[in-house]
């Protein structure tokens, strides 16, 4: 099986983010990457495919030169290649997603997984775009997966409350929600052995951002409140504030 | 000009995200000159009517029985048809989990962009441009599409859906041409939880974090939130510990909520899960550690012991509810 699994590279979730010069992106100084947490999912869903069909796992990643690391951390895991779209422009999801379908449309995927969201932008887009770039169907935020030998699958995907269960066919893109797997970590072996396994360059074709960020501001920082009181004597005050004050109840 | 919004319904009730995305959509309708026309898949002709009541002119009612289950790509190519009749440019749509799972589909479908879980919408120099949280709320990015067509997705519970005026939207049946092979992916049934509200659609949240030492303390927290009539939410290292489902966490890896009101007792306040609910409308926390993090978004805090605060809480408001 062709198993493709997209990663991004993104701040680490301690990070406080500060807007950079341009006033459209964060300023990268002291920010610490890792592997997008969803995409750890979406990584052992491969691997577990690959265990349980055979084939490989290829990542596929788009951004600069420092995307490598990110990639060679999903190898160490246990993928046996990755593909570095490499561009230094930051794209939009849109033109990501173009990327990595010029990428793939000559190597007859049979699966894609990517993570729910990447957790810098929060665009929940990438399974539905490439889904649709690529022609295939597409399930997202999944925590169950059953893929049968004849490419049937059923998937359980969260909604609001609960869970719907989807059924679609191979080749397909699915998006991983936490729930789906617990990833494996990188042993020791697995880390070496990914310094050697190959990342293959490839060069985007040109494109214009189609969604413009105008600017990028911090938001407005809320005021701390004020301390109503010590201990259960306080919960009096408390239920007066919330119904005459901030007339929430 | 028409804006498109898609409402959403479930069991034939329109969702309340969908009244709030027709509201916005004509808000910035008004200022652009266009009309909304609203699209229902499924529910009832009366249910098509009342989209009226937020802003909608019009409804396109689709009653075909096989979109009465999610399909992702039969509901694309239904709403890119329903565009292409109304020669509507722009979509909007609540960005549930359905309209999350559609809306980036469809913008490829259309050759067109979109502008996800947007928290505010306006029109500057004529163009729509959107505000939307990025880095878990860490910061804001305001955006605007430079493809003709565009879709934007609306985050639930943020814009206001005020009340129904009593007008109503002319009704307009609409059958989409579909084939077999727009249904390969299809959902074949829901298993919700009943009588439970989702955290990411609540009005009020009641949340819980490690002060409360143990899953054996978690019917503290749902007493409260049952007196509210809240939902209940979980910080990351109470999911972790496995004490609740996923679901339930709010945060950066988890969901992020705008409710009215946020209770949080036994919570520090780590920067993630910050990230996913400092928007909130009104901030309550009940921590023992003074200088924890969560005073510092709070509106209301009370400094003490969860074990003693919370159930005296419920208490109070059990009698200022009259329960």
């Amino acid at each position: 099986m062709n198993i493709f699994v997209c990663v991004s590279h993104v701040p680490d979730t301690t990070t406080k983010v500060q807007v950079g010069g341009s006033g459209k992106e964060i300023d990268p100084s002291g920010v610490t990457y890792i592997l997008n947490p969803y995409d750890e999912y979406a990584v052992e869903a491969g691997l577990q495919l690959k265990e349980a069909r055979g084939g490989d796992v290829t990542l596929v990643c788009v951004g600069p030169e420092a995307v490598k690391e990110t990639i060679r951390k999903g190898l160490a895991m246990g993928a046996d290649k990755g593909i570095h779209v490499v561009t230094d422009a930051p794209r939009d999801s849109f033109g990501t997603a173009r990327a990595i379908t010029d990428a793939l449309k000559d190597r007859a995927a049979d699966a894609v997984f990517v993570g729910r969201q990447s957790i810098d932008y929060d665009g929940w887009q990438m399974c539905g775009l490439l889904g649709e770039m690529l022609g295939i169907p597409s399930i997202s935020v999944v925590t169950k997966l059953d893929i049968a030998e004849d490419g049937t699958i059923s998937a359980e995907r969260d909604i609001e409350g609960g869970s719907e269960t989807v059924t679609t066919k191979l080749p397909a893109v699915i998006s991983a929600q936490k729930g789906l797997n617990d990833p494996r970590y990188p042993k020791l072996q697995g880390i070496m052995a990914a310094k050697r396994k190959p990342i293959e360059d490839v060069a985007p074709a040109p494109y214009e951002n189609r969604v413009e960020v105008i600017e990028m501001t911090k938001p407005a920082i809320k005021e701390a409140g004020r301390i109503v009181g010590e201990g259960p004597a306080a919960v009096k005050d408390l239920v007066r504030l919330l119904h005459e004050e901030a007339k929430v109840i | 000009m028409t804006i498109l919004v898609l409402a959403e319904q479930r069991d034939g009730k329109v969702k309340k995200a969908s009244y709030e995305a027709i509201k916005a959509a004509s808000a910035v309708a008004t200022q652009l000159n266009a009309t909304v026309t609203a699209v229902l898949f499924g529910a009832d002709e009366a249910a098509a009517k009342s989209l009226g009541g937020y802003g909608a002119a019009k409804t396109v009612f689709v009653a075909d029985e096989r979109l009465h289950f999610y399909a992702n790509s039969a509901y694309v190519k239904s709403v890119a048809q329903i565009m292409e009749k109304e020669a509507a440019d722009v979509v909007m749509l609540p960005a549930t989990s359905l309209g999350k799972d559609l809306a980036p589909r469809l913008a490829v479908r259309i050759d067109g962009a979109l502008a996800p879980d947007v928290t505010s919408i306006a029109v500057e120099d004529g163009a729509i441009v959107a505000q939307r949280p990025v880095y878990a709320g860490k910061s804001v990015i305001k955006v605007k599409i430079n493809s003709a067509k565009q879709v934007f997705s609306l985050r639930p519970n943020v814009f206001s859906a005020g009340e129904a005026s009593g007008t109503e939207a002319v009704v307009e049946n609409f059958a989409p041409a579909l084939d077999d092979a727009d249904f390969v992916t299809k959902a074949t049934g829901t298993t919700i939880a009943s009588g439970k509200i989702d955290v990411a659609e609540a009005n009020v949240i009641v949340s819980g974090g490690r002060g409360l030492q143990g899953p054996e303390h978690w019917p503290l927290i749902q007493g409260l939130a049952d007196t509210l009539g809240a939902a209940t939410g979980a910080s990351r290292a109470v999911v972790d510990a496995g004490w609740r489902p996923h679901a339930e966490q709010v945060g950066q890896t988890g969901k992020t909520v705008s409710p009215n009101l946020y209770v949080a007792c036994g919570i520090s306040g780590a920067i993630q899960h910050l990230a996913g609910m400092s928007s909130s409308k009104c901030i309550v926390a009940i921590n023992k550690d003074k200088d924890a993090p969560i005073f510092q978004v709070a509106d209301y805090g009370i400094v003490g012991d969860v074990f003693e605060v919370v159930p005296a809480l419920t208490e109070e408001l059990k009698s200022f509810f009259g329960k």
